[in-house]
């Protein structure tokens, strides 16, 4: 795993160099293989965003301009749908929920995470090996067949329908594949940095927060956004734990709940399920590289 | 060197007596480096203790949990305490309808056919997954492997439905899908008619609907992973095949196919594991179809455990979930994963 996270830099440069050089070696600008390519973008471009388009744009129609023309442009284009949605406090509140409970998850997995990886990558002592492995066999305990007795744990502590009863065992369900991804960058760091620190009188503790976590910072946040995609889009834990008002659901429960109530204005679903994918959106594309990489190093790691 | 350990914390003079050849360690050196151990110990305990405890709290005890609920017949409301221990009764139930014959053909209806229902169809998303989703990725990712105007554009998009939420893709996908909806009468238009009843609510095509979906969703990671992998192949081998006459598809099929084939076994893993667990998307679409036209094993633990109130039951159906996964897991690193681990460390030098 070491090996594979170091050779990760090298391999970056020398794509657009081996790229050009096919370039270079291929008859003219456009040859048949790259218009392939364009071909096959340009059809997975489609079929990626023509669903995500339709949903979006349906928010605009009337009821039954979605019944009598689903494929044109809406006519007329009706802003009360989205409007509406974004008037009422619901929506808001839910999306606030989701982000509290990202945010305090994110966090969490971060630090715990790295703490616990930190002895893992550096100290050396008895059982070291056999505390790794509990996490890496963490790694086949799915949330799904815990589910039950977490929900009679959480129920029994009073704390169903709290952000907190999400957000402690979310924490939890995503420590192994941190500590696993953490090791390796904690590794990493030179052991001079170390022992110069120690010349200065710097403790373990003091060595940890002022050079581990700065230094440690690209697989902090490969992980932290990991564990914030993964917490927005969770469903099952809140499905169980968040029953009451909608105003205190995260936004995948709140579409369903909304689903639910409004089930034949689809139009207005519609438009709900849009605003609820938009900030999974712009999350997206801020990180893209971000998550991308940290999903390729995740997995050949 | 020696001076920095003697001015680290407490190792130092023990590395240093010894260039001045064997001497008894005196006392004083051993309280030290007792000292050292326990604030070794200490440290140790700081840092991965949370963790630890964290992780035995909400993974581990729930998980035995688990194991220990499904021995009982309990509904979740009255105390545990007071629950009927019935041992290994609920998963007789799920497998074969019980052992006791005067209820075993109601139990059958009940619970053994729904129970195989399921896993039928977490088998059918996995086979369909390697039939399908693989070669498809593979073939996109190996015709995208190249520069190409828009690239980057391409690959971002490509890539948009993962971070989007099974529950979103769910709700849009059932709209689309909706008996009168744009799917169907795109359908029609072209001639053909959709299935009677709609597409999820139709025994044969319901589950087949959902796999289209998940591959929707899920195809662009595939194929970001396999162009990762590519990226990683050296060209100087493809320009040597393509010089020395090697066809393009001779190329992927010797060379790049090969070379990548440790992502594409570990994408095969985390389809696996992926399949058994599907939950989400299908809890949306209708929690499986009115009649279980496409339960998955985790909805079936679902419907049965938290909305029935039957938690013994439930439990059972999460155990043996637990263990398929395992056995899956294990038999898959063991087998497969092992000989890219023993490649890796020949390449790491060990």
């Amino acid at each position: 795993m070491t090996a594979t996270l170091n050779d990760a830099p090298p391999q970056a440069p020398a794509e657009p160099t081996s790229t050009r050089s096919a370039n270079s070696a291929s008859r003219g600008k456009f040859d048949s293989s790259t218009l392939l390519a364009i071909f096959v973008g340009l059809v997975a471009i489609a079929l990626t965003l023509g669903p995500i388009l339709y949903l979006i744009v349906g928010g605009f129609r009337s009821q039954q301009n979605l019944a009598t023309n689903p494929t044109g442009l809406p006519d007329p284009w009706m802003w009360a749908n989205y409007a509406d949605i974004l008037k009422d406090s619901t929506f808001w509140r839910q999306s606030l929920n989701s982000l509290i409970v990202a945010l305090g998850t994110t966090i969490g997995v971060v630090l715990f995470g790295t703490m616990a990886a930190y002895p893992l990558a550096r100290y050396r002592f008895k059982g070291r090996e056999l505390v790794y492995l509990v996490f890496v066999t963490g790694l086949m305990f799915p949330l799904t067949v815990a589910v039950l007795p977490l929900y009679f744990m959480i129920r029994s502590l009073g704390l169903t329908g709290s952000l907190w009863g999400l957000i402690v065992p979310q924490i939890a369900f995503a420590l192994p594949i941190t500590v696993i991804i953490m090791r390796p960058f904690l590794r990493a760091i030179p052991r001079e940095l170390e022992e110069a620190a120690f010349v200065d009188g710097v403790t373990r503790v003091g060595f940890f927060w002022r050079v581990v976590l700065p230094l440690a910072r690209p697989g902090m946040i490969t992980v932290g956004v990991l564990a914030f995609i993964g917490s927005w889009n969770a469903y099952l834990l809140p499905l169980l734990l968040l029953t009451g008002p909608q105003t205190g659901m995260t936004l995948p429960l709140g579409v369903t709940a909304f689903q639910g109530q409004h089930a034949s204005a689809t139009t207005l679903i519609m438009a709900y399920t849009s605003l609820s994918m938009v900030p999974a959106l712009i999350f997206f594309l801020l990180l893209e590289r971000r998550i991308v990489d940290g999903l390729t190093g995740a997995v050949k790691g | 060197m020696t001076t920095i350990e003697t001015s680290g914390k407490g190792r130092g003079p023990v590395g240093d007596t010894s260039s001045a050849g064997p001497r008894p360690v005196s006392p004083d050196v051993m309280a030290m480096r007792r000292r050292d151990q326990r604030r070794k110990w200490r440290e140790i305990a700081i840092f991965t203790g949370p963790g630890l405890i964290l992780f035995a709290l909400f993974v581990v005890f729930p998980v035995a949990s688990a194991a220990r609920y499904s021995l009982y017949k309990w509904n979740g409301v009255k105390k545990f305490s007071d629950a009927e221990f019935i041992g290994f009764e609920n998963y007789a139930r799920a497998l074969w309808g019980g052992n006791d014959p005067a209820t075993r053909q109601a139990f059958k209806t009940a619970y053994t056919e729904p129970f195989w229902q399921a896993m039928s169809h977490n088998l059918l998303i996995i086979v369909a997954s390697m039939a399908v989703q693989l070669p498809l990725a593979l073939i996109i990712a190996l015709v995208l492997n190249r520069k190409f105007p828009g690239r980057s554009i391409v690959r971002v998009i490509i890539f948009a439905p993962y971070v989007i939420s099974e529950v979103i893709a769910g709700v849009m996908w059932f709209i689309i899908f909706d008996p009168n909806g744009i799917a169907t009468q795109f359908m029609e238009s072209i001639g053909l008619h959709a299935p009677s009843g709609g597409w999820f609510e139709s025994q044969t095509w319901g589950i087949w609907t959902v796999f289209f979906i998940v591959t929707w969703k899920y195809l662009g990671l595939a194929i970001i992973l396999f162009l990762a992998g590519l990226s990683g192949v050296p060209q100087e081998l493809q320009e040597a095949a393509a010089i020395d006459g090697a066809s393009w598809w001779q190329i992927q099929r010797r060379i790049n196919i090969p070379l990548i084939g440790p992502t594409i076994r570990i994408w095969v893993f985390l389809s696996l594991i992926g399949s058994i667990q599907l939950f989400d998307m299908v809890w949306v679409l209708n929690r499986g179809g009115t009649q279980g036209q496409y339960s998955t094993i985790a909805t079936f633990m679902m419907q049965y455990g938290y909305f029935r109130k039957d938690v013994g039951f439930g439990s059972a159906i999460a155990v043996i979930m637990f263990l398929i996964s395992l056995i899956v897991a294990i038999a898959y690193m063991l087998t497969i994963l092992r000989k890219d681990n023993d490649n890796a460390e020949l390449a790491r030098g060990n």
